[in-house]
């Protein structure tokens, strides 16, 4: 397991770092986002996805559960946050996404991370008490 | 030209019949699910959708007075949407069209919305402004003319409607969070607290509403529950206020700017009786009209669906049975 960590002291500087971190990412690669509402996980998301040569607005797949994209190569942008049971995340077929060796970033991925493969890279935004701007990010990613 | 149009690019499944002049019917999967599920719905996702089609699209016909040999046409929305969502709609769509041997025409879900005023007021015509506001969009679009569109303007984060139901979430207030926080903003002071306003660049259509709900969540956090609950009613006006403010405002400027006499409101938060006021008195001293459908028109649905397909089918245009589902669909 390899790690880092980086303090950020504004939504710019998230976004900034998440399209370095698209830099490191190749075809098949999963991007969990971990982080509370209000964290920045979509300011990353568009972060990764200007890394990526995306055109597209990159918006809160909140309701619409996923968004495609189409960059350097496919992107896949979910949320999980309206899903209620595991059921439910076993009913947007993700193999179906797998299969088409995009790069996949999934937001509120503990609703449904039973299902998800364990070789995945594990983003943690976590907001730092007493200061509303700055956030404390993680990064894990299986060997 | 009885018209069946098919809508299952979110959560709910519906199919409707509309004949160019009435929308005979419309039905949302949520009518008659309880029938079908013995009263556990389905919250979301596709294999509801498989499950509950073809019942809904024979409830459409049986309210509509209508079998399959009278229908001359379906209607499909083949995005935007989820993709396994569209799928079950666009197979169903294309397997009726080849055994009853009609045409058939994949819709943009975003000009069905656009539809749905004219199902309300007939006499609408281009050129005209809509703000499509849900909890998957938020977008200005001008109508320059029946199916030529332009984006002005769009949410460059979450929905208004996403914003509602995570503000909702946040007072503790239910789901769907739209309507539980109008219900609870009747009752507060939309001035009781200084929410930010995104008006963006000075010259920009586009919009954000993620600060906004991160304004309110910071405002949370510094208080405990107790506070919370005493408060919520005006955090909810004043919330509220501020949505409606910036899709008013915004909507005015692109009607000043365009030129335009009508400005139309479709999407699920339309159904908000103060957004409608909001915008209502915004336009009043330029002379401006605003439109809304009634509510089962508002939220997704078959019929408006129907209409923008009858609009192209009536016009000779049609789609190949090969068209497949086109997830991330928008105006040209």
């Amino acid at each position: 397991m390899r790690s880092a960590e980086k303090i950020t002291h504004c939504a710019g500087q998230t976004r900034q770092w998440g399209e370095e971190l698209a830099a490191h990412l190749k075809r098949g690669d999963l991007v969990a986002l971990y982080g509370d509402m209000g964290a920045g996980k979509t300011v990353l998301a568009q972060g990764i996805c200007a890394g990526l040569d995306v055109e597209e607005v990159v918006s809160s797949p909140t309701f619409t559960l996923v968004h495609e994209y189409h960059g350097r190569s496919p992107v896949f942008h979910f949320d999980f946050y309206r899903l209620s049971s595991l059921r439910e995340a076993e009913d947007l077929d993700l193999d179906y996404y797998w299969e088409q060796k995009g790069i996949s970033l999934i937001e509120w991925p503990d609703r449904a991370e039973a299902i998800l493969p364990d070789k995945r890279i594990n983003v943690t935004i976590v907001t730092v008490e007493g200061f509303r701007e700055r956030r404390l990010i993680r990064l894990r990613i299986p060997e | 030209m009885n018209i069946l149009g098919i809508e299952t690019s979110c959560d709910d499944t519906s199919a409707a019949v509309y004949d160019g002049h009435c929308l005979k019917s419309n039905i949302v999967s949520t009518q008659i699910v309880h029938r079908h599920f013995g009263g556990v719905v389905p919250e979301l996702a596709s294999r509801s959708h498989i499950q509950i089609i073809v019942p809904v699209i024979q409830e459409a016909l049986n309210q509509a007075g209508l079998a399959f040999s009278d229908l001359e046409g379906i209607a499909v929305t083949q995005g935007p949407g989820l993709a396994g969502s569209l799928l079950v709609g666009l197979s169903v769509a294309k397997g009726l069209s080849l055994s009853l041997g009609i045409p058939v025409i994949g819709v943009n879900h975003l000009e069905g919305h656009i539809w749905s005023n004219m199902l309300d007021n007939p006499d609408l015509a281009p050129p005209f402004l809509v703000l499509i506001v849900s909890g998957g969009h938020t977008q200005l679009v001008r109508v320059d003319d029946w199916g030529k569109y332009r984006i002005l303007g769009r949410t460059r984060d979450d929905a208004a409607g996403e914003a509602f139901d995570k503000v909702g979430k946040l007072l503790k207030v239910g789901y769907p969070g739209g309507p539980a926080i109008e219900k609870l903003a009747l009752e507060g002071r939309p001035d009781a607290f200084e929410f930010p306003r995104a008006f963006l660049d000075k010259e920009s259509l586009d919009f954000s509403f993620s600060g906004l709900k991160t304004a309110v969540l910071n405002q949370l956090r510094a208080h405990d529950e107790g506070w919370m609950l005493s408060n919520r009613k005006d955090i909810a006006a004043s919330f509220q206020e501020a949505v409606v403010d910036v899709l008013a405002e915004k909507a005015l400027y692109a009607a000043r700017q365009e030129g335009d006499r009508i400005v139309c409101i479709a999407g699920g938060v339309s159904v908000n009786q103060r957004f409608r006021k909001r915008l209502s008195d915004a336009v009043v001293p330029e002379k401006i009209r605003v439109l809304w459908p009634s509510p089962s028109l508002c939220t997704d649905n078959g019929g408006m669906i129907a209409a923008a397909g009858h609009f192209y089918l009536a016009s000779g245009k049609s789609s190949s049975l090969s068209i497949s589902p086109m997830p991330s669909l928008n105006f040209a």
